[in-house]
């Protein structure tokens, strides 16, 4: 029947022209933003701030100058903020998934005592602002000596209780417990079962946790903009939050400035935007997982 | 998944539990194996800063004297402090607007690529959902730029007409400049969602809709809108979460926008603002001690209300 409806559809092609219109407008509102970053990072300073179309290209389009004095710029800082940001969404990412797919499994393949308690806490959890824990946790860490270290960013990201609640739901509904079963009677271990038997069914859900954590990482602003001072530290958000600072703080001398940080976002989106459509398959599947039914 | 909701279901769950235990007493044991690693996290980086801000906010360091036990006095202190209670106020205003917009914008586009499939519309479908890849951080710099006097589109346009270009930094409009960025930032987010909800709807259901008569604007608000009544709940927690804790996007305009935005703009901010620049650490633990427990509690009733329409939890 389903099938039937869909090739139904097929053979009368819907255009709504009308809708699709709308449509149109839309994308163009969600991508200006784009555009403009895209086009006046081909700007210099002086054609950035002397006038003429600020949503066309000027006369001198450098795109290659622009991004040598970006990379060069104080010691090569930027590409060093670039390096951080990565470093800590895949070291946060990565743990994050590893103990958010244990959990999840744990919850729903094993009935443990205070199993129901625990993971009405964790669904708890999910309501608590991560903003909220921001300030304790850094005065727990200055006390440890752990401010202003790479793990102060790093572990606090491990916490991912909606990832736990994710990978409930999908072990629970994708993992079978007669295979589990039959994996035990063939004499696997309990650990073997989980790494052979139930982890390779839970695959797209854990890619899409694994993009989800990296990428709440990656868009840590708070967190590092509290723990860390050196800002050879820095992630890239906070770094370029600090040149955004300077140059608008003194805006005369730093013209030139400006041009950098225009550069700087479009660099610094270009991995998540080619990750994101990259793994479109995996976490389109996993939003649905979701437990949005 | 149905926590609120699954009433009969614990003790179905109960009779599975006993038998299982005595057949296989290493289960108690290998659970907690499984859930020990994240436990051990949750309790460091959760449950430890929770109490840690409590307990902190029930102390004030003075000049003279030192730190002394001062119970509640940080809260009524909170609840009484100007700069507090108007970013709280700012706060529930935006929220009130922000959300519902975000979530009218979202469900409308959804509906709409779910209704209409072309190759235009898998290319709207992943445009509109492009913004949620980039870090707010990145997102409230670009609005910056666009709204500028200085080097924004906005003179130009608005100079073709012959008029001034609005201030969107400005005292005036920093609302409405902050609501679009917000929207921009998240309604694709939403859509996605949404749109995953709706494709897991079963087609067979419009078909014997439009053989009772109905229109496609009949099947929307009668079938897909309540179907997917989850994920909106979904969406709404999630926003109402985001909006609360406000901090990024504000603190990023702030250089911008001097003057309009001041350091207490928000209670998240501000919580900043009195630990970071102030060093006066346990108010800023009442702050965000506070905020944490209003939100949570906001959630919670929420999802009390809501729970017999098949919440997500």
């Amino acid at each position: 029947m389903a099938d039937r409806t869909h090739a139904h559809a097929h053979r009368r092609p819907q255009r709504h022209l009308p809708l699709q219109i709308l449509l149109g407008f839309l994308v163009v509102y969600f991508l200006v933003p784009f555009w403009w970053v895209v086009v006046n990072s081909s700007k210099d300073a002086p054609g950035l701030f002397g006038g003429g179309n600020t949503l066309w290209f000027g006369d001198q389009v450098d795109y290659l100058g622009n991004l040598q004095q970006l990379f060069t710029y104080d010691g090569g800082i930027y590409a060093r903020w670039i390096l951080n940001s990565t470093l800590y969404a895949l070291a946060g990412g990565v743990g994050a998934t590893v103990l958010a797919v244990m959990a999840g499994y744990g919850f729903a393949k094993y009935r443990f005592a205070a199993r129901r308690f625990s993971f009405a806490v964790v669904l708890g959890a999910l309501m608590v602002p991560a903003t909220a824990l921001v300030i304790p946790t850094f005065i727990m860490f200055s006390r440890l000596g752990l401010t202003n270290t790479i793990w102060a960013v790093i572990l606090p990201s491990l916490l991912n209780p909606f990832g736990v609640y994710l990978m409930h739901v999908y072990a629970r509904d994708a993992v079978p417990d007669e295979i589990l079963d039959a994996a035990r009677v063939d004499g696997a271990g309990e650990v073997r079962t989980f790494l052979q038997v139930a982890l390779p069914l839970m695959r797209p859900a854990v890619v899409t946790v694994l993009l989800l954590s990296a990428v709440a990482s990656w868009n840590n602003y708070f967190l590092p903009l509290a723990m860390l001072s050196d800002n050879r530290l820095f992630p890239v958000t906070v770094g370029l939050g600090l040149w955004q600072g300077v140059a608008s703080a003194n805006n005369s001398g730093s013209t030139s400035l400006w041009s950098l940080i225009i550069l700087g976002a479009l660099v610094s989106v270009i991995p998540l935007i080619v990750a994101f459509f990259g793994l479109q398959r995996y976490w389109r599947g996993g939003l649905s997982v979701g437990g949005l039914r | 998944m149905t926590l609120l909701t699954e009433a009969p279901a614990p003790r179905a769950e109960k009779k599975t539990h006993q038998i299982r235990s005595k057949r296989n007493r290493r289960e108690h044991r290998m659970g907690w194996l499984f859930v020990g690693p994240f436990g051990i996290v949750f309790l460091a980086f959760l449950v430890a800063p929770l109490g840690y801000a409590l307990y902190l906010s029930l102390f004030q360091k003075k000049l003279v004297g030192g730190t002394s036990f001062v119970f509640l006095d940080n809260y009524t202190k909170a609840f009484t402090d100007p700069s507090f209670l108007s970013g709280s106020w700012f706060v529930i205003r935006f929220a009130l607007v922000a959300i519902p917009l975000q979530i009218v914008v979202a469900l409308a586009m959804a509906l709409i690529l779910d209704a209409v499939t072309s190759l235009f519309t898998r290319f709207s479908r992943l445009m509109i959902f492009l913004p949620y890849a980039i870090p707010t951080v990145i997102g409230a710099v670009m609005w910056g730029f666009l709204y500028s006097r200085s080097f924004g589109p906005l003179t130009d346009v608005f100079g073709l007409f012959g008029a001034t270009a609005p201030d969107f930094l400005g005292s005036n409009l920093i609302f409405y400049g902050l609501l679009n960025i917000v929207t921009w930032q998240w309604a694709g987010y939403y859509m996605i969602i949404l749109y995953a909800a709706l494709q897991g709807i079963d087609p067979t259901l419009y078909e014997a809709a439009r053989m009772d008569g109905a229109g496609r604007w009949q099947v929307a608000v009668r079938i897909k809108i309540p179907l997917i009544t989850p994920a909106l709940i979904l969406i709404l927690v999630f926003s109402l979460i985001g909006t609360l804790q406000f901090f990024n996007e504000p603190q990023i305009l702030r250089y911008l926008a001097a003057g309009t935005i001041g350091a207490d703009f928000t209670p998240n901010m501000y919580a900043y603002q009195q630990a970071f620049s102030l060093a006066n650490f346990n108010y800023g633990s009442a702050i965000s001690f506070a905020l944490g427990g209003v939100v949570f509690v906001c959630v919670y009733a929420f999802l009390f209300f809501t729970r017999k329409r098949r919440s997500f939890l």
